[in-house]
Order: C-alpha cells, then structure tokens, then sequence
C-alpha cells in the first residue's frame, strides 16, 4: 500500500506536467475558455466570444503538487512490509 | 416677391431643423456584438476580461455632435474572464456583488474639445459612472462614427443609421468601494476599460 501510495503520487505529477506542457506550459493561471475576437466589417468592431480550450497553468501545477504531497504523506502511514527471516536450524 | 421669399427661407430653415434632428440609438444589439474589455494587472500575468450584455441609447445630432447625451448598460453578471473560479470571485459579494448590484451604467452628460472630420467626432465626455452601487464623475475620450444608412449591411430587414462608440479609460476599483485597500498586491486597484459598441436608429 505504501508503495501504491508513492507511484501514485508521482505519476499524479507527471501527468500533470505533462498536461501543463501539452497545453502551452502557461505560466499564467488556468483558463477553460480563450476570447475570439471576430472584427464587424461594417462597424470596425471586434465581436468578443469565448472558445471552450482547457489552458493548464501554474494553478493545476500547484493543485496537483499538493494531491502528490498528500499522496506521499499518506504513505508514510503504512508501516513496511516485515521480511520473515528464515529460522536457523 | 417678398411672400415667396419668406416662404422659401422659411421652407429652408424647416429643411436644415428636421435634418439637425437628433436620433436616438438603440445599443441593444441583436447580434451580440457589442462589448467591453477591461484590463488589470494581477500576480502571474494581466486578467482580461470582457462582458458582452450592453444595452441603453443615446441621442446623437450629426450637425450638431457636442450635444449628444444619453445613458450606457452593462450587465454586471455578463462580466466574464476565463478562469472560472476568478469569475465566481469576481461576481461574489466580497468584489462586484452583481446579486446586488446587477448594472454597470455611464450616462453623459455633456462634450467637450469636439472635433468632428466627415462623419468621425472625438471628444471628451463627462458623465456619471455607477458601479458597484457607487456613482462617480468621470471624464474620458471617445471617438463617435456615424454611419449613415448602413444599418441594413449589418441587418439586412432594417433600414436606418448606425453610430459606432469608443472609449477607453481608467478606473480605480477602490474609488468604487471594490475592496477598498485590499488586495493591492494581488488585483491592481487600476482597471483600464475599453468600450466598443454599436448603436441602431431605424427609419
């Protein structure tokens, strides 16, 4: 279990970062949405909507940092498996 | 002699009254594309955000543009950014409360500098800013274009003008009571807002 624990932990942050690298390594904060701006060719104006895009920033970086953190200190709870030691005869 | 004269001076001056006329603009607009963007400088990276749902009219005289007035609306709870647990703080009460105060409004009161060339006015424009329940006096330039008998290109079963405003300016959020000496570090008191929108006159 303890050793469950810990892979979890850091396949958590890997997938995490691997996610924050697919989506552009945003530095910013995460985003759900991106404005569009579609320019009005009778009044010059840019018509503002919103595209749904998931942009992971430093915010999902941070969130799953601290579910590996919790991960890994939950592991610290289970004790390690005792090796039976063969008797001597 | 002198009767006809009259009457023509008289039919001409009619003419040159019903022509200066002011219109009244409708910025309600059917297809949406009427916004504002507002700009504020945050840890990370500046928050942009806009908010699409503008209504309100204004009367504007294209002989005579200084005397426009006339009143703007924004839905508050059409503010929007992308990071959605920034707009549910932002709509909260501890910031805009846009339960409580659902309206963001600019009503002009008068122009000044007026520059008119063909049919594009800049000037600077006095009016009554009201947010967060807070109503302030602000002066800000804007650039107003009359677009005559084009309101059918964009509205093809509508006939009449358009009018096209600018502006953009700055505010302080804590002039506004919007957590007044809170949170400097992290939201920037200072919000550069930009207005884009159209207005409707049908004939």
């Amino acid at each position: 279990m303890k050793k469950i624990l810990r892979v979890l932990a850091v396949l958590v942050l890997l997938a995490a970062g691997a996610i924050w690298l697919a989506t552009g390594a945003s530095r910013g904060w995460t985003k759900t949405s991106v404005m569009v701006k579609t320019p009005d060719p009778v009044t010059g104006l840019d018509g503002i909507s919103y595209e749904k895009k998931f942009i992971a920033g430093v915010d999902f970086l941070g969130a799953a940092a601290l579910g590996a953190g919790l991960l890994a200190g939950a592991s610290l709870f289970f004790r390690k498996p005792k090796i039976n030691q063969p008797t001597k005869q | 002699m002198k009767t006809k004269i009259i009457t023509i001076l008289a039919l001409a001056a009619f003419a040159g009254f019903a022509y200066a006329a002011p219109q009244t603009f409708d910025f309600k607009d059917p297809k949406g594309g009427n916004s504002a963007i507002f700009k504020l400088e945050a840890p990370l990276e500046t928050i942009n955000g806009s908010a699409n749902d503008i209504s309100g009219s204004v009367s504007f005289d294209p002989e005579n543009p200084g005397a426009t007035t006339g009143k703007i609306v924004v839905a508050a709870e059409s503010l929007t950014v992308p990071n959605p647990m920034q707009k549910e703080h932002m709509h909260s009460t501890t910031w805009l409360d846009v339960a409580k105060y659902p309206e963001i409004t600019f009503e002009a009161k008068s122009l000044a500098n007026v520059k008119t060339a063909g049919n594009v006015t800049t000037a600077d424009v006095t009016g009554t800013f009201t947010l967060h329940g807070v109503s302030k006096e602000i002066t800000a330039p804007v650039k107003l274009t009359y677009l005559k008998d084009k309101l059918g290109d964009r509205i093809p079963t509508l006939k009449g003008d358009l009018l096209v405003i600018r502006a953009n300016f700055t505010i302080n959020r804590e002039d506004f009571d919007i957590q007044k000496g809170q949170h400097q570090d992290k939201v920037s008191p200072t919000i550069n807002l930009t207005l884009g929108i159209a207005g409707a006159s049908a004939k």
